[in-house]
């Protein structure tokens, strides 16, 4: 099974990061983290190629930095990756990022597209819709279980109060929920042979693009403002009378965790 | 000083794992004196037990700077664990890669190596520390079996439910010292129960005894009468681990004395706006720093095949009596919570303590450096 996993670089998450006074985008550093959402979508896509000897091959599309976060997944094992790295691409929204890693994908060929259900820094959600949309390939959303049937895959979709089984035949998309599986921690073997395993680098051109087709020129949403978020407001103490679980029920109902 | 990309990007996964693998766990394992077998099941699928050892026995072909690494990542979260791995690594597969012959590497190694079983190394007794030509186990050669007797004392790892063997140092002829593998499923061989530690609950340390314990002859490793200089050769790299140890539990103090300085709030202010606390938090820094340069230096030297055996003292020396200056001070700026044993910096003060002790103490440290300068002292 050829495998295509969408992974994304993105400054890590224990360090604060700024946004762009002007153009309101994520200052990118050098040295990006592995989007932990993205572990649990290669760490699916590693155990599905090790029972059907088959190949994972990440695909990104940012600025390449150092490289730290892509070599992240190439350590967990994963075979090689493909990164979409080109200036013009910067200020381009879900659906141009969509369209960029579909055609990416395309170009390698797959059975089976593997994404996170969100990034943690864009918080989109829906590039892996839109992909499966470019490529035409159903997708089955929201994975908490994955398994392999006779020419297709069977899923647990997560929903608001439990699961649906969802099924389709290959290729298709998938897109895991964090905690759909564990995933594994790279040894270092794995580290030393991510040193030597490939990384192609695209330009949009690359894959068929005009300047005007991507980038901030194609954008169909801009970004007007920027607004920190409000401080939290202090919480509220319910006194146990005897019957303080009914409060507590009444709160998480209204909040619709349960 | 750069570390190299590998290690980097190594020692981020060590501090995931650490965090998310051990720390949540080690102050229930230090209550309860748990050895955590399933932690270090983990730690062998993480590849940790066979970091610096060939390929083709199940390692990974690090080099030495990678193993301090790991173990110092450890030692931030949890001391009994780190020196599980130190032990296990450096005391009890290491004589044996260093000095076996193939055939005892291909029988004893991959098991070791991958975490599946443990290895101890049996040197001290309770009459010889560091004065190791003191040893009174004896092993004489009958019918072509070694016929162990005697006693070792503080042994790491020997007691576990995974054990496997012991390598020990034993008489073997006047003024003769040689190192014999001892299965633990040996008729003779005997666990005493477990020491009554100040710290490194999580550890497993045992006494051993060895009552007419017959094992091959052929367990002999290296050369006979060699012992001596295998031990010798096998403490300076142990000197360096502790080194590392000391590094991890310095760190950990200062992180914890940062978040509680800020969080803390006496007489009005939090108690890092206090000199007082604020200099102590400047000079924990300045000792992790300081540490963590000495250590890694002495790695690299090994690392790069130059000699390490004064820069080994060294590292050994200065990190863990800062390793317990650190300790003792973060207990001290955290206050009556800092005596609490619910608090990690309580558990780092009873577990620094042993690292100025272990692997040649701190007293055994200064008589090789000043041997090194050329000091005639004894």
């Amino acid at each position: 099974m050829r495998i295509a996993v969408c992974v994304k670089q993105i400054p890590d998450p224990a360090t604060p990061y700024d946004l762009d006074p002007v153009t309101h985008r994520v200052v990118r550093p050098n040295d990006q983290v592995l989007d932990d959402t993205d572990r649990f979508g290669v760490e699916v896509g590693l155990q599905l190629a090790e029972a059907s000897e088959g190949t994972v091959t990440l695909f990104s599309m940012s600025p390449s930095g150092s490289l730290q976060g892509i070599r992240q997944a190439l350590a967990m094992g994963a075979d090689k990756a493909v990164i979409i790295d080109d200036e013009n691409l910067a200020g381009s929204d879900a659906l141009t990022t969509s369209r960029v890693l579909a055609a990416a994908i395309e170009r390698e060929g797959f059975d089976l597209v593997i994404a996170g259900t969100e990034s943690t820094d864009g918080y989109t959600g829906v590039v892996p819709q839109q992909i499966a949309e470019l490529v035409d390939v159903p997708s089955l959303t929201f994975a908490r279980k994955v398994e392999v049937t006779d020419g297709g895959i069977r899923i647990e979709q997560q929903t608001a109060g439990g699961y649906d089984v969802v099924e389709a035949p290959l290729p298709a998309l998938l897109s895991v929920t964090s905690g759909v599986v564990e995933p594994r921690y790279p040894t270092f073997k794995g580290i030393m042979q991510a040193k030597k395993k490939p990384i192609d680098t695209l330009t949009a051109e690359d894959l068929g693009f005009s300047a005007d087709q991507v980038g901030e020129a194609a954008a169909g949403q801009t970004i007007t403002s920027v607004e920190p978020i409000p401080a939290r407001e202090a919480g509220e103490i319910v006194e146990d009378d005897g019957e303080g679980y009914l409060k507590i029920v009444a709160l998480l109902e209204q909040v619709k965790v349960i | 000083m750069e570390f190299k990309e590998e290690h980097v990007a190594f020692r981020k996964v060590m501090r995931d794992f650490a965090d998310a693998e051990i720390a949540p766990f080690a102050r229930e394992w230090d209550r309860t004196k748990t050895f955590p077998l399933d932690a270090v099941a983990k730690m062998g699928d993480l590849g940790l037990f066979g970091l610096p050892f060939e390929e083709r026995y199940g390692g990974s072909d690090s080099d030495f700077t990678t193993l301090c690494i790991a173990i110092e990542e450890l030692g931030r979260v949890d001391q009994s664990m780190a020196i599980t791995l130190e032990a296990a690594v450096g005391l009890g597969i290491n004589p044996i890669a260093e000095f076996g012959t193939d055939e005892q590497k291909e029988r004893w190694l991959p098991d070791l190596v991958e975490g599946r079983a443990l290895a101890a190394f049996g040197l001290t007794e309770p009459d010889a520390g560091s004065d190791a030509g003191a040893t009174r186990t004896k092993a004489d050669l009958v019918d072509g079996e070694w016929v162990i007797n005697g006693s070792k004392a503080f042994i790491t790892n020997s007691g576990t439910d995974i054990t496997s063997l012991v390598t020990i140092t034993a008489r073997t002829g006047p003024g003769e010292i040689s190192t014999i593998v001892v299965p633990t499923d040996t008729p003779g061989f005997e666990v005493e129960p477990p020491y009554d530690k100040m710290g490194w609950h999580a550890s497993d340390t045992h006494p051993l005894r060895f009552d007419d314990c017959r094992v091959p002859e052929g367990n002999l490793l290296g050369e006979r009468g060699q012992g001596f200089r295998q031990f010798l050769s096998t403490l300076d790299d142990g000197r360096i681990a502790i080194a590392a140890l000391a590094v991890g539990v310095i760190q950990s103090c200062l992180e914890e004395s940062i978040a509680y300085a800020k969080e803390r709030i006496s007489f009005g202010k939090e108690i890092g706006a206090y000199q007082a606390i604020a200099f102590k938090i400047a000079d924990l820094e300045v000792a992790v720093e300081a540490a963590r340069l000495l250590t890694y230096k002495a790695a690299w030297l090994k690392d790069t095949g130059r000699p390490y055996k004064h820069a080994a003292a060294r590292a050994k020396l200065f990190a863990t009596e800062a390793a317990v200056d650190a300790t003792r001070e973060a207990t001290q700026i955290f206050g009556g919570s800092g005596f609490l044993n619910d608090s990690p910096v309580a558990r780092h003060y009873r577990d620094a303590k042993v690292l100025e002790i272990g692997e040649g103490t701190s007293e055994i440290q200064r008589l090789v450096i000043a041997r090194g300068l050329g000091l005639p002292v004894r």
